[in-house]
């Protein structure tokens, strides 16, 4: 599903070169769920934006499915974005004067879907998250947890190729956790890809396989049953 | 989809009332004090041409005065009276006179009266060529002509406003009517585009007037118009008419205050000078009353856009183009400024409206209205630059990497 060939990428800091991804490559398969952990510094956010098309890289190739994604223009990034790939932030990002529903039908609303259509299908994925009850509410009257299963009713709504997690669980309790790692669970059991940016081990230990990265290239990357193992948890 | 993002505009802007009321206010503001100010500027002018419109602008008006120089041994304080000789002498001797006429001053009101109905007018009497110095208009008839002066027909030319009183709807043409025991017979109506006065006036001939008021020769002013000449040519005709008084009369031509000499062309200038420059002072003030309301949206735009920054990062996360963020911004400073600046337009006008309405005639503003060309105009500027303001920080909002907008701090 996400296939990235010796990505490098550099930022110019204050005159300065910094290479931030060296050479790195990396495998997910359709229907994987993968956590990618590292220290900060280590790139683990500059491969996010990457994958998340929100930045470009120098050289390498990144294809996502069967689509080369590479010097696109801000339009065409956008439309991929919105129609490949599902977002869930670490402090949820539901626009405050927007109900549940609105919420979730903003993807929608940027592919030009009517809006009795994507109020529907909406309302439909909140549904799928229990939230049926709290369609019409603003996100200042929802818990955390709820907050965080709207943001994924929202990312899951444009059916997307790939969910993209940046820390979903880093705002949350242990048990609103495991709740949400829950629903990420069932999500990635319908088929579709998980990315996962975590420092949790406890989190990463739910998913199927952790890539850890250091110094921009991958350190080490082992199915989830090792790790579990390697670090007890 | 397209109204879909005005709603989304309307949002934004109601979830910061008091700021959108803020902002909304300075333009408004800007507009209506811009349109109120035009508008009494041009009140301001209306009243000059008002004032000036009774009377030929191109004209120089003579009257005699008293000398206040001692010339030829005679002594001061002597008293300039013209003749009839005067009248001749200038119509004759100054190049570039056009109509002429001289005035004979009857004092006082006359009992005037047709039939069983009177009243009290005033009586001018003059030459033929007089209506062009007032601006008389004849409705019926004709004006005093050169047969009534060398005859001295006993013949009156009478006000509208006298018309109506004494012959009550009837045709005053061939009537006669008895002024003070003469009867004179009315062979004209006029009406004055100037005062109510000047409607109430009755016209005879000078020499006419001269004969029944024992004026012998003596008239009290002489005014002529001069043709389209220029404020230079006015000027040396005010000096050769000076010099061909003093030359006559006996007194120093530099004497002030022997002759009076109005020249209603120079006034007319001056007054449109000082006009000018209260018109270009009244559109810097303006001017910067509007800037004032450019700066406020500038100012709300850039925070607005700056508070939205996360908004903004998340939209493009969900697959916004820029482009869609920067219209979102774009669109939302020109709902902001066309609709608070077509509220100050309004408002403005109908300030002027009310004040043209409801305030009483005056000697110092009259008819304000507002150049809607210019109002419209300050207010498509105003929008353009709240546009601007609006796309400047939004295009740096659109190009934010969202990840960088939503990290957490």
């Amino acid at each position: 599903m996400v296939r990235l060939d010796k990505i490098n990428k550099s930022y110019r800091v204050g005159g300065q070169s910094l290479h931030v991804l060296k050479n790195l490559d990396l495998r997910v398969e359709p229907g994987e769920f993968v956590s990618i952990m590292g220290s900060s510094g280590s790139g683990k956010s500059t491969l996010l934006n990457i994958v998340g098309i929100l930045d470009g890289y120098d050289d390498g190739a990144y294809h996502l499915g069967d689509t080369l994604v590479k010097d696109l223009d801000e339009r065409r990034a956008a439309e991929y974005r919105n129609r490949f790939i599902g977002f869930v932030f670490q402090s949820f990002h539901l626009l405050p004067t927007k109900t549940a529903v609105e919420n979730v039908a903003l993807p929608l609303y940027y592919q030009g879907v009517s809006r009795k259509e994507r109020n529907a299908l909406a309302l439909e994925y909140l549904g799928r998250m229990g939230l049926k009850d709290w369609a019409h509410h603003h996100p200042s009257e929802l818990s955390g947890g709820q907050k965080q299963r709207v943001a994924i009713a929202r990312a899951l709504v444009s059916k997307p190729r790939l969910l993209l997690a940046d820390e979903p669980t880093g705002a949350l309790d242990t048990v609103t956790s495991y709740e949400i790692m829950e629903v990420l669970e069932e999500v990635n059991a319908d088929g579709l890809t998980i990315l996962v940016v975590t420092h949790e081990r406890d989190i990463a230990a739910r998913t199927g396989r952790v890539v850890h990265l250091r110094d921009g290239t991958i350190e080490w990357d082992i199915p989830a049953d090792e790790f579990r193992q390697r670090y007890k948890v | 989809m397209r109204s879909e993002v005005w709603l989304e505009i309307l949002e934004s802007l109601s979830r910061n009332r008091l700021r959108t009321a803020l902002t909304a206010l300075s333009v408004a503001w800007g507009i209506f004090m811009l349109v109120v100010l035009l508008g009494a500027g041009k009140g301001l002018e209306n009243n000059v041409t008002h004032q000036f419109r009774d009377d030929a602008i191109n004209s120089i008006w003579i009257w005699g005065g008293e000398t206040s120089i001692a010339h030829d041994g005679l002594p001061v304080g002597r008293d300039i009276r013209f003749t009839n000789r005067d009248y001749d002498r200038i119509r004759e001797g100054v190049s570039g006179v056009e109509h002429i006429t001289s005035r004979f001053n009857i004092r006082g009101d006359f009992t005037i009266s047709h039939g069983e109905r009177s009243g009290s007018y005033r009586v001018r009497s003059t030459h033929p060529d007089h209506r062009y110095l007032e601006k008389t208009i004849i409705t019926a008839g004709r004006f005093l002509n050169e047969l009534d002066f060398t005859e001295k027909r006993k013949v009156a030319v009478i006000g509208d406003l006298v018309s109506e009183y004494l012959f009550e709807g009837a045709d005053p043409m061939g009537e006669y009517i008895n002024i003070d025991g003469i009867l004179y017979k009315v062979v004209g109506v006029f009406e004055d585009v100037g005062s109510e006065g000047e409607r109430q006036m009755v016209y005879v001939p000078i020499s006419t007037a001269q004969a029944a008021y024992a004026g012998g020769e003596r008239v009290h002013n002489i005014m002529f118009t001069v043709g389209d000449a220029g404020i230079e040519e006015t000027e040396a005709m005010t000096v050769q008419v000076r010099e061909l008084l003093a030359e006559r009369h006996r007194f120093d031509p530099d004497d002030p205050r022997a002759v009076r000499v109005r020249n209603n062309l120079e006034n007319y200038q001056q007054v449109q000078q000082i006009f000018f420059f209260i018109g270009t002072f009244i559109w810097i003030v303006g001017v910067g009353t509007v800037a004032a309301g450019i700066v406020g949206v500038s100012n709300i735009m850039l925070i607005s856009v700056k508070e939205r920054t996360r908004e903004f990062g998340l939209r493009k996360a969900l697959g916004a183009t820029p482009s869609s963020i920067i219209g979102l911004v774009v669109r939302e400073a020109i709902l902001l400024t066309s609709a608070s600046g077509y509220i100050g337009l309004v408002g403005g006008v109908a300030v002027l409206a009310v004040v043209s309405t409801f305030v009483p005639e005056n000697d110092y503003i009259r008819d304000p209205q507002v150049d809607l060309t210019a109002a419209v105009g300050a207010t498509a500027l105003l929008i353009l630059t709240g546009t601007l303001a609006g796309y400047i920080p939004a295009r740096r909002a659109a190009s934010i990497n969202p990840i960088d907008a939503l990290r957490d701090e």
